[in-house]
């Protein structure tokens, strides 16, 4: 008799104290969604998962690879309609909007006036953030996409000057050409004819036309004299891109200009980290400079995490230390360092940087203030996925047939219609 | 144990007719209770679903499915859309070229095969083989070989042809044929051992009968042993039909869609549309048009096929 109740007080006993440390151990659980699955990216992501396990709540990553983040999208898609969204994930540009209309995310203006996230951040780039003036989103880092990557070795072989207009580009080109080098390194997929394309009509229009016409979607300014001739500076780079192009990865047109084969790539500042991984430095055996009349202009491409509605109080709290978490400066100088961008908020100090880092996040001050700082339509921070699709057909299907620039122009004022 | 159970069932109800005991009513059901669950679920999930789509490509869905009515609109931005078109064509021409080149080739390397040959064996598991590979793997490989400058025109410029190009891949008017390279090298081993075993079940004596007449081999083979492989190509027919119109992968990984959108097929068309630019309605639509299509071809042959195994 006194063995059996020993034994029953010692069961109660140890499930007693296993529910005890099970609700100590819930902390709340933070599912995130992204799609940083390279070595870079990866690390950084793991430098998150640190900061809020240090905090005390539970990390599940949630990384669906490919794509450059289609099938994580589609994935998403299904968590949502089925009723259990994750609690970030990594969306971007207007579709933080689009999934905001829903009416699947949480508020997050508690979190940011507690940190003042409206004077930490451009204004530009903190309405990207907000739904009807809430925030929904918060933002990890800033790429620059109108970079012009160039191998100063190349230049000097042809004798040929770096351009800063697209007039000195057509010199230039030719003097590699006749040097027997291949002058722009691309691929010929539609994601990268679209951000070459970014580049030239910033270029040729300036930081007004091209957000009438890219951001407002105005189709004035769509089907107009300087969309052709933007289209027409197209066609001109085009000359100077070797014939194998067609599908080929951004990193491998990379690498050419890496390898001395090709003289300039027009990519954003993810190419940083090819040239870094190759152990080239910065000045001396690759330069970064804006685009050819890009001076003064930043194209940014900001990476966010939109937050979900959840309904426990727990996951409420893990979301809330996620959100504060990400635009602390130990993690935005972390991932930052890690990924080749620069971080989203300002007045941080930039000495663990390198050169191409530091002239990007000082022309991002500059130009926020000068009023020429555009979102990348190219990269889905401008216009809704639909116009965007229907865009880089219009610019793919240019490079890859005889179309003239006044019938580009008039399908691009066709192609913002798309819904 | 049927004895055992009718004398059960004779004692247990003393009526004339013999009633049927609980286990012969579960055998007569059994199949029909083993096949049920699939059968339902293959009712909800493949044909609840195509219903589902065909709703979705009424109303306005975008990011996420909307369930209002919203008439013909998607259908008619499909129609209008430039890029359908091109998929479109691009299907006609690789199902078309796809099915003829595979069932030709298939057809030929069966009959060369059934000669008697020594190493046949062998040479059927080398022909066979390309049928393992997954069409990633295959458009992967066909990339490298048909690239300008790494693969097949680089290779016979070095063999002293310098004015030799081969550029299908990288040109927005061939590059649907590629695709159809590649698919055909996949699938015809596979239409190969349809062939071969259908040419293995056909009857020794009346190839023989045709000999005595005096016919020679070619002949034997146009006027009767082809025909007699009807049904063969009925199946392969089927098949063809289906890998051509679900060609997602293969497209993706040869030419992503092709120089521009030339390589595009309504499968990718889908995709991007449904699943990338947040349009699904309009991928619902152009999902409906796959179905009507593969309905317009295969449900009249299927008909004309059952109809003459009833008569026949």
């Amino acid at each position: 008799m006194k063995q059996s109740t020993a034994r029953f007080a010692l069961t109660a006993l140890t499930l007693a104290s296993t529910l005890a440390f099970s609700a100590f151990a819930r902390a709340g659980e933070v599912e995130v969604l992204h799609w940083w699955t390279s070595g870079g990216e990866a690390k950084s992501v793991a430098e998150l998962k640190k900061i809020l396990e240090a905090k005390g709540h539970k990390w599940k990553d949630f990384a669906v690879a490919g794509g450059g983040g289609e099938n994580a999208m589609t994935v998403l898609k299904s968590r949502v309609v089925s009723g259990k969204p994750p609690t970030a994930a990594q969306v971007k540009g207007p579709s933080i909007q689009e999934w905001a209309k829903e009416g699947v995310l949480t508020n997050l203006d508690d979190v940011a006036k507690g940190a003042n996230w409206d004077g930490l951040l451009p204004a530009v780039v903190s309405n990207v953030m907000k739904y009807q003036g809430h925030y929904v989103a918060v933002p990890v880092n800033v790429h620059r996409v109108n970079w012009m990557w160039a191998n100063p070795e190349v230049f000097k072989k042809a004798g040929a000057k770096i351009p800063t207009t697209w007039d000195e580009f057509a010199v230039a080109a030719d003097k590699i050409q006749k040097a027997g080098l291949i002058a722009v390194a691309h691929g010929g997929q539609p994601w990268q004819d679209a951000t070459v394309f970014e580049s030239v009509a910033l270029g040729v229009g300036g930081a007004e036309w091209y957000n009438r016409a890219f951001v407002n979607l105005d189709a004035s300014a769509l089907n107009s004299p300087t969309m052709e001739k933007s289209f027409a500076t197209l066609r001109t780079v085009q000359k100077y891109i070797d014939k194998d192009a067609a599908n080929r990865d951004w990193n491998l047109a990379t690498a050419m200009v890496i390898n001395g084969k090709a003289a300039m790539q027009f990519m954003g500042d993810w190419a940083k980290g090819e040239f870094t991984a190759a152990n080239k430095s910065p000045g001396k055996d690759y330069i970064c400079v804006p685009a050819p009349g890009n001076k003064g202009a930043f194209t940014f491409n900001i990476d966010s995490f939109i937050m979900f509605e959840q309904k426990s109080a727990d996951a409420k709290d893990a979301q809330r230390a996620l959100a504060s978490s990400i635009m602390e400066p130990q993690f935005q100088e972390v991932f930052n360092l890690n990924k080749g961008s620069i971080p989203a908020r300002s007045g941080m100090s930039m000495a663990k940087f390198d050169q191409c880092a530091k002239d990007s996040s000082s022309e991002f001050e500059s130009s926020a203030k000068s009023k020429k700082l555009v979102p990348s339509w190219a990269h889905g921070m401008a216009m809704p996925a639909s116009a965007q699709g229907a865009m880089f057909d219009v610019v793919t299907q240019f490079m890859n047939s005889n179309m003239t620039p006044k019938a580009a122009a008039e399908k691009m004022a066709a192609a913002a219609k798309s819904k | 144990m049927q004895s055992f159970a009718s004398a059960q069932a004779g004692a247990a109800a003393p009526a004339a007719t013999p009633r049927r005991s609980l286990l012969d009513v579960v055998e007569l059901a059994l199949p029909k209770l083993v096949l049920g669950p699939t059968l339902l679920i293959s009712l909800i999930f493949v044909y609840g679903f195509i219903l589902w789509t065909g709703w979705l490509s009424f109303t306005e869905s975008r990011m996420l499915p909307r369930y209002e009515f919203a008439g013909l609109l998607q259908y008619i931005s499909l129609f209008g859309n430039e890029r359908w078109w091109v998929a479109v064509r691009n299907l006609a021409v690789f199902g078309g070229l796809f099915i003829f080149i595979c069932m030709a080739f298939g057809l030929l390397m069966a009959i060369l095969l059934d000669q008697r040959i020594r190493a046949e064996g062998f040479l059927r598991s080398i022909y066979l083989y390309p049928m393992a590979l997954s069409f990633i793997v295959t458009g992967t490989a066909w990339k490298w070989i048909l690239n300008p400058g790494l693969g097949f025109e680089r290779l016979v410029q070095q063999l002293g042809f310098s004015g030799f190009t081969f550029d299908w891949l990288v040109n927005p008017q061939m590059s649907i044929y590629t695709v159809v390279i590649a698919g055909a090298w996949q699938s015809s081993g596979f239409v190969m051992a349809l062939f071969l075993a259908g040419l293995r079940g056909i009857d020794e004596s009346i190839i023989k009968a045709a000999q005595v007449d005096g016919a020679s081999m070619p002949r034997i083979y146009w006027s009767i042993i082809v025909p007699s492989l009807r049904p063969v190509f009925f199946s392969a027919f089927i098949i063809l039909a289906h890998i051509a119109i679900k060609s997602f992968d293969l497209v993706m990984a040869l030419t992503g869609g092709g120089p521009g959108f030339s390589s595009d097929l309504p499968a990718t068309f889908m995709y991007a549309f449904g699943f990338t630019r947040n349009q699904i309605g309009l991928g619902a639509a152009s999902a409906v048009m796959m179905m009507m299509t593969v309905a317009a071809v295969v449900v009249p042959l299927m008909y004309s096929e059952l109809r003459r195994e009833r008569r026949g």
